[in-house]
């Protein structure tokens, strides 16, 4: 089988840290954000996957071959004919990944909204009659990808959406299907008054024959392509289970994070950290070292070769690979950026990021701040801002 | 023989000292470790012929008071009295009042020094002066700069006999950029000055009508009333200094005056000053810790700390420009910046109480410290953080430019507000 990744976009709300690294290769919870999906494809049978990605498209390249040697996987390059006369050429580049799937990356010269990319790929996408899968790289969740083939081969439609339940629906898009068999009535854009709680999860299986459907131009497939499908009977709604969280901004990053570190607790507790000084739900990486006296928890994962010196105190944080927490400093909902340096009795609040290698002088207050890489900062920054 | 004279003032003034004067009378409170006018009690102890130190002022009789006077005559060997308004009298009627003992005994000369200053206290200096000058009255003065110096009382001089010509207190436009530092040296004739200006009260209020039932013909100022007056008469003269001086008017300049206290310690007291060693606390420049205090050899203090009796310092803590006053705790890994931290208080562990600094413009050698407003355009001013006494600031929270009023539980942080 095959899935779609809609990487496609410039990963611009998970800046800073999208400055230095392609957005599907920022670590979550210590693992590339688009190796979390890839795993749990190959988990369900899927051996080809498509990245359809634009312009970071050289950059995630780069990135792919130099972990080459972490993912164990062969990059080859092979190019595809243009479709449609459009202007629009398709590199497609296929990786061997250790995972023994095939990853081809699909580059749109211009962004091509979210239905574009499946034009993009119609070749690779139809060269058999399984249903394929397409994803917005921005989500974690218990993936149910196993699940999903068994609902969408069950009703025999051409769609099938994941769907999952909100606190606050209206803040999105919200779905209108029947209970018992799934069958899509419409869609609400951002409803006034209670509809429904069930919100598009961003993870879709498809049939080849919904390419029909779909010309090569910027197209919206939730505006444009699944009301016609939801009209013609052949859009259905699966609800998910468990935890769902769209990480591409900090704030949501963090949520997620929360949500994934219990669900593992759940799944495989033995791979967080329990003990003295380690309260609720941590991850760490081997390599990472804790001095005397810290306090880490609930809610932190600490990535590859972090130093944490004495009497640190991290709640609801990532502290991305090589990063150095100096002694008695203090951290909640933050992210650390790789490499970066924070001082002793620094604190840090309110989903401050950092982005790679930066330096936070000692004793500083930093709240809400928002520092692009390679910066260093030698003043408090009470209030929210951005740091350039 | 000599005598000096400290005005001490009263509760009702220095409401800007507020919380921390609810607890200690302001002339007591702790600067560099020890009470405020000690500093002053030790420079007139070094005077030769000073026969006696009398404090002036209209605070109610209290145990710190009396606690602190007979330490202070027992340590320097030196009579010290308090003499009590029976109501706030001001800076000349306070001295008027009590004329008969300051001059009993006849002293030849007598200083007046406002309690709320810091300063080198160059006394000697001032002696010399007065013998050159003829035996007049001398006014210390010191430079600020021309928009500063309207905030004090301001001294026109003849630069070459350095008679004081003119004088205004706290001018709306520029007079001169020498101002008043509050210390003086009198001979006894100022009182006939005084005697003058409170005739002419009595008979003013005889001829109006007493609108308020507060206002006496004993409360004579003085700056506005002597100083005046006495000015272009070739009867005072003033002595300039560049040595260090500041007022104490608010907490954030107690800060500031023990950072100048402190750094005077180098030469006067380098005993008070705590150094670096094996087993002991990292010291960072000038650092008062009181041999009573329990410090965790891991914390870091300084620059410009003092840390007062029975204080309590856990592991990794970090002190700077901060005064810790008696008794307080400071948990493991906690942090204090520009702040002063009431007595008996607790901060928990990773806490951070921080302040901010309202020093002088360090690159402006005549700079002199801002006694700013509360509140600016209806917020409030980023200051010095106070905690009053017996407060509790909970583990990991912030408090940032607060001011915390005494025996109170903080339950979360807090940023830029007034705690009640």
């Amino acid at each position: 089988m095959k899935a779609l990744i809609l990487v496609g976009g410039y990963g611009t709300r998970l800046r800073p840290l999208t400055l230095s690294v392609p957005k599907p290769l920022v670590e979550f919870c210590n693992k590339p954000i688009l190796l979390h999906q890839v795993e749990a494809l190959v988990k369900a049978g899927v051996d080809h996957v498509i990245l359809a990605v634009s312009y970071m498209s050289d950059l995630l390249e780069k990135e792919m071959k130099a972990q080459e040697q972490i993912l164990g996987i062969k990059i080859s390059l092979s190019h595809e004919k243009e479709p449609l006369g459009t202007g629009k050429s398709n590199a497609g580049l296929v990786f061997l990944s250790k995972l023994g799937i095939k990853i081809s990356l699909s580059h749109e010269k211009e962004p091509l909204g979210t239905a574009g990319p499946l034009a993009l790929a119609r070749e690779l996408l139809t060269d058999n009659s399984d249903p394929f899968f397409v994803l917005n790289s921005d989500v974690i969740c218990d993936f149910p990808f196993e699940d999903m083939v068994k609902f969408h081969q069950h009703h025999g439609k051409q769609g099938t959406i994941v769907v999952t339940k909100v606190e606050e629906p209206s803040k999105y898009g919200v779905v209108v299907y029947e209970g018992e068999s799934g069958r899509i009535h419409r869609f609400v854009e951002k409803p006034q008054v209670f509809v429904s709680n069930k919100i598009n999860a961003g993870m879709y299986i498809f049939s080849p024959s919904v390419l029909h459907r779909i010309q090569l131009r910027p197209t919206s497939i939730e505006k444009e392509i699944f009301p016609v499908m939801a009209q013609e009977g052949h859009l259905y709604a699966m609800e998910l289970q468990g935890f769902w969280m769209d990480i591409g901004q900090p704030k949501d990053f963090l949520t997620g994070m929360c949500m994934y570190l219990q669900s593992e607790r759940q799944r495989s507790p033995e791979r967080l950290r329990t003990g003295p000084g380690f309260l609720g739900n941590v991850l760490v990486d081997p390599t990472a070292r804790i001095g005397q006296n810290c306090t880490l928890g609930p809610n932190v994962t600490i990535g590859a070769g972090v130093v944490l010196e004495d009497g640190v105190r991290i709640k609801r944080c990532t502290v991305l690979k090589g990063a150095r927490v100096r002694s008695h400093s203090w951290l909640e909902s933050c992210i650390i950026g790789w490499s970066c340096s924070v001082g002793q009795w620094v604190r840090m609040e309110n989903v401050t990021v950092l982005g790679e290698d930066v330096i936070v002088n000692d004793e500083l207050y930093l709240n809400g701040a928002n520092v692009l890489p390679h910066k260093s900062i030698a003043e408090s920054v009470p209030e929210p801002r951005i740091i350039m | 023989m000599l005598k000096a004279v400290i005005l001490i003032g009263g509760p009702q003034k220095g409401t800007r000292f507020r919380p921390l004067s609810f607890e200690v009378p302001k002339p007591l409170f702790p600067v560099a470790g020890v009470p405020m006018l000690q500093h002053h009690i030790e420079a007139c102890a070094k005077i030769p012929n000073m026969k006696e130190i009398l404090l002036v002022g209209f605070y109610q009789p209290n145990e710190a008071l009396s606690r602190f006077l007979s330490c202070a005559q027992q340590e320097f060997k030196i009579p010290i009295r308090y003499l009590q308004e029976y109501s706030a009298l001001s800076t000349a009627g306070g001295i008027y009042h009590f004329r008969d003992q300051i001059l009993s005994g006849g002293p030849e000369a007598f200083f007046i020094m406002n309690a709320d200053v810091c300063s080198e206290f160059p006394l000697l200096e001032m002696l010399e002066f007065q013998k050159e000058h003829g035996n007049t009255h001398v006014i210390l003065g010191t430079t600020a700069n021309r928009k500063q110096s309207m905030n004090y009382g301001c001294i026109v001089e003849n630069q070459d006999t350095n008679e004081v010509l003119h004088y205004v207190e706290k001018p709306s436009t520029f007079v001169s950029d020498i101002i008043n530092c509050g210390i003086y040296l009198f001979t006894p004739e100022i009182f006939q000055h005084i005697g003058l200006v409170f005739q002419k009260n009595q008979q003013d209020l005889l001829l109006e009508e007493q609108m308020n039932g507060w206002q006496r013909a004993e409360v004579i100022r003085l700056e506005q009333d002597i100083f005046t007056a006495l000015a272009g008469r070739g009867k005072l003269y003033v002595y300039k200094t560049d040595q260090f001086w500041s007022q104490i008017k608010s907490a954030g300049s107690a800060i500031y005056a023990s950072r100048l206290y402190l750094n005077h310690y180098r030469k006067t007291h380098p005993e008070r000053l705590a150094n670096n060693e094996e087993g002991r606390p990292t010291i960072r420049g000038n650092v008062y810790i009181h041999p009573t205090a329990n410090i965790d050899p891991t914390a870091v203090l300084g620059p410009n700390v003092s840390i007062g009796t029975g204080v309590t310092i856990g592991a990794g803590v970090r002190v700077r420009e901060s005064i810790i006053l008696h008794g307080a705790t400071l948990q493991d890994h906690s942090c204090v910046l520009n702040s002063i931290v009431g007595w008996d208080s607790t901060i928990g562990k990773w806490a951070r109480v921080e302040g901010t600094p309202s020093d002088p413009n360090p690159n402006d050698p005549y700079a002199k410290i801002d006694s700013e407003t509360l509140f600016r355009e209806g917020k409030l001013t980023p200051s010095i953080t106070i905690l009053g006494c017996n407060v509790n600031i909970p583990s990991e929270v912030i408090i940032l430019n607060a001011i915390v009023l005494p025996h109170k539980d903080l339950n979360r942080g807090f940023k830029n507000q007034i705690i009640l």
